[in-house]
């Protein structure tokens, strides 16, 4: 009658291979970075505030990974869909002479009805082309950026720091530094060992998380989750799939548009035309090297992967280019990483 | 060369997988020219014996067989269907194994082809040659004449008569020059009546040739009329060897079944005739692939346990799948004295019906999910249960669901570490328990189960079943339950409907004779009462 309780025993082994070997590998990697760096006298209490900053700097595009994939569809691919809404809030922000938390609350504000347009018509189109979704996604993305390269040179805003001086269009770069530039950075924000925290930026990031990961304690979010795992199982408990998916690509759509703003206020600057192009690829190189698979991700996978990859990034760069005075290893470096690990992730695939 | 009476003979064959036994102590001898037949349930041991005769990697890779085969009355070793074509053992397929876009001496003569050496070949070897279309017209002509088809031998595949694709297969076996045993394995399962006749009637042609043929089918009445002997398997166990002269149709469905008097685990079995029809089936049609439903008329009482049987195959599972709206359907359906929307699953399920999928794995369960979540989704997700709101959100009340979980894992007696354990790692008898919870959060009025104890061993059987008849028995429920396994339906149903080529051929009472039983499943016209 009672619960038969099987007593796990705890062994190394079996924690090592639940953490993965590509983690185990990335971590190892990184720390051996982090030595040599010191060992060339590269301050690494600066090298940690980098890669703080960039920790919550990217965190929100790479949660927005998570929706999708639970969802059933996918490494969210379509990246640059969301991040050319967030733009457009942004730039409707700078529009409206805004400033300030004024200015960066608006541009979410402005950007989340048009993701979610944006993301039903994407839902919509991964429904129609199931079982291959990612390969289509990346198309959409490549697609998107390019279309809207014809919108930005087109776009009818005025303002004097967006358009070009002379004809007509947006400049690649809008710099925030008079609007809300680097203002969740600051909020609150502390030295301590000389290394710098950017509170409000982490705070914000860690925010978003919790939301997430409250979605996914409600009705919708376990009918969500449960369809990304098993559509056949919720069909037979009644649950519309499709509709499912639809919201899911909807929430990673309207991530993907915070996930910019919080990007562009730490980065200083709208980037516009090809930028958002490679977003979605570090994006998802991120949260596999989490330890996320195409189907099954969690905010824990978002947390450590963001961190590693960006922590590779940061300190790649100085090493490489005290070890070998090449301009691009950093670069060549990161592109390697990135676009491994998605590979291996595909790779597995069939494994699980 | 030593010489036999015997051109096959199998000594002594057994087969484990994986500490499970399937096959054991079969033997199975064929002279040349003779036609014998196999009979036996699903999962009597046919296809295992099958597949060791032609050497299939399933036997391969889990540790290979126990006993001796013969060709010819030499020892012989199978390793592979290669080898077994080698030695002249040939098969036609249930499914085909026709490319449609080819001719049919092309199908024929696939990977047999004749050749001629050209200028090409003589650099690059034998790979290179030209066929030589009119030698192999030549051959496929002669083997569709042995078999009476005067079609053309150029025509392509794609487009022709399901009929006509059997007897290209047939043909492309015995164009083998070395043909010494043809298997058909269930053949006339997809043809019509006239094309099973002349069927039957090639095969004795080809036996006239000196070609020994192993018969496989559900199907008694050929079995009698065309075989010379007949081997009898029931539950991995030849249960007898018979002349055709010697036995009939009755002897064979007695054998077949055996004495399937299960462990009776009802006292007394309601007189349900009596009571309300709950649920009337008019005219039922269900796309299911493999378990058609071509048309069910049926009527459910309220409070029995109504068993579907029949064998794999004939669409007793497609009856459930396409009430409960997970497969397409047609028909008219009353439920409660209501009419009764098919094709919706939301409807089935608000209407008071659940559903215990016959496939645990990938319908019944969230494999990578706790406990806990696959019990409670289903009522939370249909019924609100479990939910509370926070602002406008509803969101999932933990505590309620981590009791429930505990209260079924008490109740059903789930062996699990504890409500949060991902079902994945749970044993089939316990996953299954977890799918029945999942259907009892809902309240039903009307269960439907399918297959509850396929793949689940002995004890588990009997807790699941024992489940099953306390709830119709405390809790009132109807229940409708489909299974393969005849002597579960008798030891727990009040009633038992057997279907056949997607018809019900009959409702009978767990205390009806086997042979009743055996005749209705084999499809024997006057078995029907």
């Amino acid at each position: 009658m009672a619960v038969h309780e099987i007593t796990k025993q705890f062994s190394l082994k079996e924690a090592l291979k639940t953490f993965g070997l590509p983690r185990i590998i990335i971590v190892l990697f990184l720390i051996t970075l982090w030595v040599v760096s010191m060992s060339l006298e590269i301050p690494f209490p600066q090298l940690l505030s980098d890669t703080l900053v960039r920790w919550g700097m990217n965190g929100v595009l790479v949660l927005a990974m998570v929706p999708s994939i639970m969802a059933g569809t996918g490494l969210y691919f379509g990246l640059p869909v969301g991040i050319i809404c967030g733009l457009i809030g942004g730039l409707l922000a700078i529009e409206l002479n805004l400033v300030g938390f004024t200015a960066f609350f608006a541009a979410i504000l402005f950007s989340i009805p048009l993701a979610m347009i944006a993301g039903w018509g994407y839902g919509w189109m991964m429904n129609r082309l199931k079982g291959s979704e990612m390969t289509v996604a990346t198309y959409i993305g490549f697609s998107i950026v390019s279309l809207m390269c014809i919108f930005w040179a087109m776009a009818p805003f005025k303002s004097p720091e967006m358009a070009w001086p002379i004809g007509r269009g947006l400049r690649v770069t809008i710099s925030l530094a008079s609007r809300y530039d680097k203002i969740l950075n600051d909020f609150l924000s502390f030295r301590i060992f000389g290394i710098y925290i950017p509170t409000g930026l982490l705070i914000f990031f860690l925010g978003m998380c919790l939301l997430v990961k409250f979605f996914f304690t409600t009705k919708v979010g376990i009918a969500l989750k449960a369809s990304g795992e098993n559509p056949r199982f919720s069909q037979a408990s009644g649950v519309h799939v499709d509709s499912m998916r639809i919201i899911g690509n909807i929430f990673s759509t309207v991530l993907g548009a915070i996930g910019i703003l919080v990007y562009s206020q730490s980065f200083g600057f709208l980037q516009l035309y090809t930028a958002p192009l490679f977003m979605g690829f570090l994006a998802a190189a991120s949260i596999l090297i989490g330890g996320a698979s195409i189907k099954k991700a969690s905010i824990l996978h978002v947390l450590l992967g963001t961190f590693l990859f960006q922590g590779l990034l940061v300190v790649s760069l100085p090493v490489a280019n005290k070890v070998a005075t090449l301009g691009s290893l950093a670069e060549i470096s990161r592109i390697i990483v990135s676009n491994g690990v998605i590979l291996y992730a595909l790779a597995q695939k069939s494994g699980d | 060369m030593q010489s036999s009476e015997y051109v096959l003979q199998m000594d002594g064959i057994g087969k484990e997988y994986h500490g499970n036994r399937v096959l054991s102590g079969v033997d199975l001898h064929l002279k040349p020219g003779e036609i014998h037949g196999i009979v036996g349930e699903n999962g009597a041991g046919k296809s295992t014996l099958m597949n060791i005769l032609f050497g299939m990697s399933v036997i391969q890779s889990t540790g290979g067989h126990e006993g001796v085969v013969k060709i010819d009355g030499k020892p012989s070793s199978i390793h592979s269907p290669v080898d077994a074509m080698n030695l002249g053992i040939g098969m036609v397929h249930q499914e085909f194994m026709l490319i449609p876009g080819f001719s049919i001496t092309e199908n024929i003569k696939l990977n047999r082809e004749q050749t001629k050496p050209n200028l090409v070949s003589r650099v690059f070897g034998k790979d290179m040659r030209t066929l030589d279309r009119v030698a192999m017209g030549k051959d496929a002509r002669q083997a569709l004449d042995t078999l009476d088809m005067n079609i053309d031998q150029w025509v392509t595949i794609a487009g022709l008569p399901v009929g006509h694709m059997q007897f290209i297969e047939i043909a492309r076996e015995i164009d083998k020059t070395n043909l010494k045993v043809l298997v058909f394995d269930e053949p006339t399962a997809v043809l019509t009546e006239s094309e099973a006749v002349n069927l039957l009637k090639a095969m004795k042609d080809i036996a006239k040739r000196g070609i020994a043929i192993l018969f496989i089918t559900h199907r008694l009445q050929e079995i009698i009329d065309v075989c010379d002997r007949i081997t009898v398997l029931r539950d991995g166990k030849m249960v007898a060897v018979k002349e055709q002269k010697e036995t009939s149709i009755h002897q064979l469905a007695e054998l077949m079944i055996g004495n399937k008097v299960g462990e009776v685990m009802r006292s007394k079995k309601k007189d349900v005739c009596t009571e309300p029809v709950i649920l009337s089936i008019k005219n039922l049609k269900v796309a299911m692939s493999g378990e058609e439903v071509k048309n069910v008329s049926l009527e459910v009482h309220r409070g029995e346990i109504i068993g579907i049987g029949g064998l794999a195959g004939q669409g007793k599972l497609g009856i459930a799948n396409g009430i409960m709206g997970l497969h397409p359907a047609s028909g008219e359906v009353i439920y409660e004295g209501e009419s009764f929307k098919l094709n919706d699953t939301i409807h089935a399920l608000e209407r008071g019906m659940a559903f215990v999928s016959e496939d645990r794995r990938s319908v019944g369960l969230l494999l990578d999910s706790s406990i806990e979540q696959n019990i409670a989704f289903t009522a939370m997700q249909r019924q609100e249960k479990y939910l509370r709101t926070i602002a406008f959100l509803k969101q999932a009340n933990k505590k309620e669901i981590r009791s429930l979980a505990q209260q079924m894992i008490k109740d059903l007696d789930i062996r699990c570490t504890g409500p949060t354990q991902m079902t994945r790692r749970l044993s089939g008898g316990n996953q299954q328990k977890v799918c029945i919870a999942r259907a009892l959060c809902l309240n039903p009025k009307l269960l439907f189960v399918s297959e509850p104890t396929r793949g689940i061993d002995v004890g588990a059987k009997k807790l699941v079943l024992q489940t099953l008849v306390r709830l119709s028995e405390d809790l009132g429920m109807t229940i409708v339950m489909t299974s393969s396994e005849l002597a579960e339906l008798i030891s727990v149903c009040d009633r038992i409907a057997i279907v056949t080529e997607g018809k019900i051929a009959g409702i009978l009472k767990p205390t009806d004779s086997q042979v009743e039983f055996g005749l209705m499943m084999a499809g024997a016209k006057d078995g029907s009462t």
